[in-house]
């Protein structure tokens, strides 16, 4: 009970104390206070220190624009230096090198086999690479090119080897204005589907289709003239004059499309032949084409007679951007007889196929997984029997399916099942499953 | 009078044949572009720099690195303009391409090199690209038909609409 006074005697002691040390620093601070004199050498002082900051500021800023513009010449330079890649580099040097390649695996059944106790059995179980492509371009100037494609079929080339070395392109192309060109050299003939773009990215299938080999003998190409261009929005055109095939007129092969090619390989007395194309582009995912060629004496000029020859050939493409595709084609040869020679005497006088391909192609997402497409094909063509001693053209089928795996764009891995079928007697219809790998680069 | 005849033929057949080889592939100049987009009046340039996190994006959108460290644009409020090139088959086209608001407002085929798929310059192909956005996975929201025989001209536009989409993106951030 006595301890409260006390305290509160205390408090009242040490507040006085507080005040009295509060009015001694006030005091002493006072006595600090500079005069008007002092306050204006302050303030000289500030506005001098100022200035000088304000000319380095300036002086800074000038470095910085120096800075940003020796970045800009370096990145110049830099960017200038380092055109040897990308795109820099082939505006720079104007040479391109690309190619394709293709990987197959066959394994048929021939169905035909023991037919008649004549047929040779001529099931196929096969490793092969197909096609090994290529092909270097260059760009003398802003109008003149030039383009080549190098072959190398079947993996090995020589005496006694199942493969070739071929040169499928090598031609000079110049503008005439921004509509069209003039192309000379060795080409490929602007005809059908295959015969042009023939990538194994680019179509389905492990192998081409049985039309754009035995009637349109794809790939052909042949030394020519040609011209080619835009008539108008979508509307493009070819004309080539060029030398013609030279079929076979006795044996197995006879009047046989792809037996004639010559492959510009001292193609001696060539007829001369001339090639049109007409296609419309003008509908995104659409192209409708039509094409057609003459051949002034298809069995050779060497021989006593003349086998005039016109191939017809029309097709469509049509790739939606949901995925849904249909590619349809039709082609046919004409072939007329001359004194000695009748090709209607083993049919084949008028060779004809088409086929029709719907397909749907869909994403399953990105790389490695890419996009993934079905495909089912119908065919029907004509084709020699290759029965020894009864040669004759007779009629095919096939039904083929399967699908196509592009991990990336360039890049296709493949399968397919395939159905030949043939009304007559014929040595082989080859049945079984393909497997392929692709590229294009 | 005859022979006076001929000679201005040939001559002015000549001037035709000579005047149209300086025409070449360029259908649009890249400063028309710019005027024609900007209704005459092209803002100041600017440049975007290709930092080193964007590298990723860059690459794929295009499959490989842009090749530079920066790029020209040109920028009025949420509207930017770039001119791009890439590789079709063997040789780069040039793109003008104006993002509005993260969509695709015009594509132009400035210049084209390839010896075939000039198709892609029509308007049939590129107005495809109009109102065409990003998507998360760095694609067009929308399909884009091709034009046959020309794919890879086609996938080098897709590719660089893309692009202009994402850089827009960053620039606008």
């Amino acid at each position: 009970m006595l301890v409260l006074p006390v305290n509160r005697h205390f408090m009242q002691y040490k507040n006085m104390l507080l005040i009295f040390c509060l009015f001694l620093f006030s005091l002493d601070a006072m006595s600090q206070v500079p005069t008007p004199e002092e306050m204006w050498q302050i303030i000289q002082e500030q506005q001098k220190t100022i200035n000088e900051l304000k000319t380095k500021l300036s002086e800074t800023d000038v470095k910085v624009q120096q800075n940003i513009e020796a970045v800009e010449i370096t990145a110049d330079a830099i960017e200038s230096s380092t055109m040897q890649s990308g795109i820099n580099d082939r505006l720079t040097n104007q040479t391109m090198v690309g190619g394709y390649g293709e990987l197959h695996y066959n394994n048929l059944t021939d169905d035909r086999l023991n037919e008649g106790g004549m047929s040779p059995d001529d099931s196929l179980e096969r490793t092969d690479f197909h096609r090994y492509v290529l092909f270097i371009g260059h760009e003398f100037s802003d109008r003149i090119r030039f383009f080549s494609e190098f072959e190398l079929e079947h993996s090995l080339a020589g005496d006694g080897a199942p493969g070739e070395i071929e040169l499928e392109q090598a031609w000079i192309e110049m503008d005439i204005n921004d509509m069209h060109r003039v192309k000379a050299g060795l080409d490929i003939l602007p005809i059908g589907i295959m015969n042009t773009t023939h990538e194994p990215n680019t179509f389905f299938g492990v192998e081409r289709n049985k039309i754009e080999s035995e009637i349109i003998p794809a790939t052909w190409w042949e030394a020519g003239l040609g011209i080619n261009g835009e008539l108008a929005p979508g509307w493009n055109y070819d004309l080539v004059i060029h030398n013609g095939l030279k079929v076979p007129t006795s044996g197995g092969s006879s009047f046989r499309p792809r037996s004639g090619r010559t492959k510009v390989a001292e193609a001696d007395d060539t007829g001369f032949a001339t090639t049109g194309r007409i296609r419309y582009t003008g509908i995104p995912g659409l192209e409708i084409g039509i094409s057609g060629q003459y051949q002034s004496d298809i069995s050779g000029t060497a021989d006593s007679f003349d086998v005039q020859a016109t191939l017809l050939e029309s097709h469509i493409i049509w790739q939606h951007n949901s995925g849904v595709g249909l590619r349809a084609l039709y082609a046919r040869w004409d072939m007329g007889g001359d004194i000695g020679i009748n090709p209607a005497s083993i049919n084949a006088d008028n060779l004809s196929g088409w086929y029709i391909e719907p397909s749907y192609r869909f994403s399953i997402g990105s790389e490695p997984w890419g996009e993934f497409g079905l495909f089912a094909r119908y065919s029907m063509w004509d084709e020699r029997n290759q029965i020894s001693g009864a040669h004759r053209y007779e009629q095919f089928e096939q039904f083929s399916t399967g699908l196509n795996w592009w991990p990336h764009n360039n890049v296709v891995i493949k399968f397919d099942a395939q159905w030949q079928g043939a009304n007559a007697n014929v040595d082989r219809v080859l049945d079984g499953i393909n497997l392929g790998l692709g590229y294009q680069f | 009078m005859i022979k006076t005849k001929n000679i201005l033929i040939v001559a002015a057949l000549l001037i035709v044949f000579v005047s149209s080889i300086f025409a070449k592939g360029i259908y649009q100049e890249p400063k028309d572009f710019l005027l024609e987009v900007f209704a005459g009046e092209v803002p100041q340039v600017k440049k975007f720099w290709i930092q080193k996190d964007l590298q990723k994006d860059i690459n794929s959108i295009l499959g490989h690195d842009l090749g530079v460290l920066r790029l020209s644009y040109w920028q009025r409020d949420n509207r930017t303009a770039w001119i791009l090139e890439e590789i079709g088959k063997s040789l780069p086209i040039t793109v003008g391409i104006v993002v509005n608001d993260n969509k695709i407002e015009r594509i132009n085929i400035l210049v084209f090199r390839e010896s075939r798929g000039w198709e892609i310059r029509y308007p049939f192909f590129t107005e495809q690209f109009n109102s065409a956005a990003l998507t998360a996975e760095k694609n067009l929201d929308k399909g884009i038909d091709g034009i046959s025989g020309a794919t890879l001209s086609v996938n080098a536009v897709k590719k660089l609409a893309a692009l202009a989409l994402f850089f827009h993106q960053q620039v606008l951030k």
